[in-house]
């Protein structure tokens, strides 16, 4: 099914700009907001846009996962025309092996912040970053 | 006002990222002949490994895994020093649920299951999709359903600091093997095996398992530092 918008397929475009949403979002929160809790979850959003976007990149239309299981190689020898045969109709494996890096990191991150919030909070007694008044410089 | 300008920024940020992005055909091989052939055919031909993408993460890019379960192991003890008032001294639990008789009895039952599974996805991370990563996050699910159904459910900190610096010492002594016989750090240096069966990749499988027990350590202590965190 085609979908046309400003010679635009959508529906396979959506990925693109489901993850532009996301990384806008995730920025308006971060500018915008005054709540340190809902700085730390804007963040997190950010991450997962970036990390949508980079598997999106790796994307080949058709595309099986790249594991070489019984099934996919279906009892041929495995030589290096039959393996190249079978990786045609692959995705790509590195930016899938990039985002796991990426989340495991982006995890560790928000670990951090939200335990620095947790801090913020016992220390001022509010959540409020205008209230927070000796993080103005 | 300042709202006002943000959303403009955003806007005008938006619209040149998707010009950027549209400009690439959707689906489309980007690298015609490059660095993701040359690891497709020499995963299951040279390592004999069935995911490919375990087989970047351990091997061609073990290194950067090295660093990234450091990142890992640097937020659990950063977490640790920045919620802890007192050196080492456990408190009360703070955070408490009240759970009914059905959550309790259903996660005892369940807790084991859940243990199995992320031990399944660890151990056979080189053959199925999955690894140490995802299989280490699902062994910390299990710790942290016991522990929102039992508000005096205890995890053992010695343990847990016995069972990540295990692991990670395994890591780095079998980085060093490499750098012995294969002649760089984490050199693969055991024989491979035959592809499709358990015993195969050479160290792949030892270090995602030892990955997987160090993910799993970490994230658990993470929660029970999180839950316990003193006032």
């Amino acid at each position: 099914m085609e979908m046309k918008l400003f010679d635009i397929d959508i529906i396979e475009y959506g990925f693109f700009i489901t993850a532009i949403a996301l990384v806008l979002i995730g920025l308006y929160a971060v500018l915008i907001k005054k709540s340190l809790i809902k700085i730390v979850i804007g963040l997190s959003i950010l991450d997962s846009g970036i990390n949508l976007l980079l598997i999106t990149i790796g994307y080949v239309k058709g595309g099986t996962a790249p594991v070489f299981s019984p099934s996919v190689i279906k009892d041929m020898p495995l030589t290096m025309e039959n393996i190249k045969k079978i990786s045609e109709g692959m995705v790509d494996p590195i930016p899938q092996a990039l985002v796991l890096t990426a989340i495991v990191i982006g995890f560790g991150v928000t670990a951090v912040a939200l335990s620095l919030v947790i801090r913020l909070y016992r220390h001022h007694q509010t959540l409020n970053i205008d209230q927070i008044k000796n993080l103005k410089w | 006002m300042k709202r006002i300008l943000v959303i403009a920024l955003l806007v005008v940020f938006g619209i040149y990222l998707a010009q950027a992005l549209f400009m690439l055909e959707f689906g489309q091989q980007f690298f015609e002949s490059g660095v993701k052939d040359l690891y497709l055919t020499a995963s299951p031909l040279k390592l004999k490994v069935a995911n490919t993408v375990t087989a970047i993460v351990v091997n061609f890019r073990g290194f950067d895994t090295l660093g990234e379960v450091t990142v890992l192991f640097l937020a659990t003890t950063s977490m640790a020093s920045i919620l802890y008032k007192g050196r080492h001294k456990l408190g009360k639990r703070t955070v408490l649920f009240s759970a009914s008789n059905i959550v309790t009895t259903g996660s005892k039952f369940l807790f084991p299951a859940i243990i199995l599974l992320g031990a399944y996805v660890f151990i056979h991370g080189h053959l199925t999709p999955g690894g140490g990563f995802q299989g280490g996050t699902i062994v910390a699910t299990g710790f942290l359903l016991m522990l929102l159904a039992y508000s005096d459910y205890k995890v053992s900190h010695i343990v847990l600091s016995v069972v990540e610096s295990f692991a990670g010492i395994t890591f780095a002594t079998i980085g060093l093997f490499g750098l012995v016989y294969g002649g760089s750090f984490l050199e693969n240096f055991l024989p491979t095996g035959i592809l499709n069966n358990l015993v195969s990749g050479g160290v792949i499988p030892i270090i995602y398992i030892a990955v997987g027990l160090k993910v799993g350590a970490e994230l658990t202590g993470l929660i029970y530092i999180a839950l316990n965190e003193k006032d």
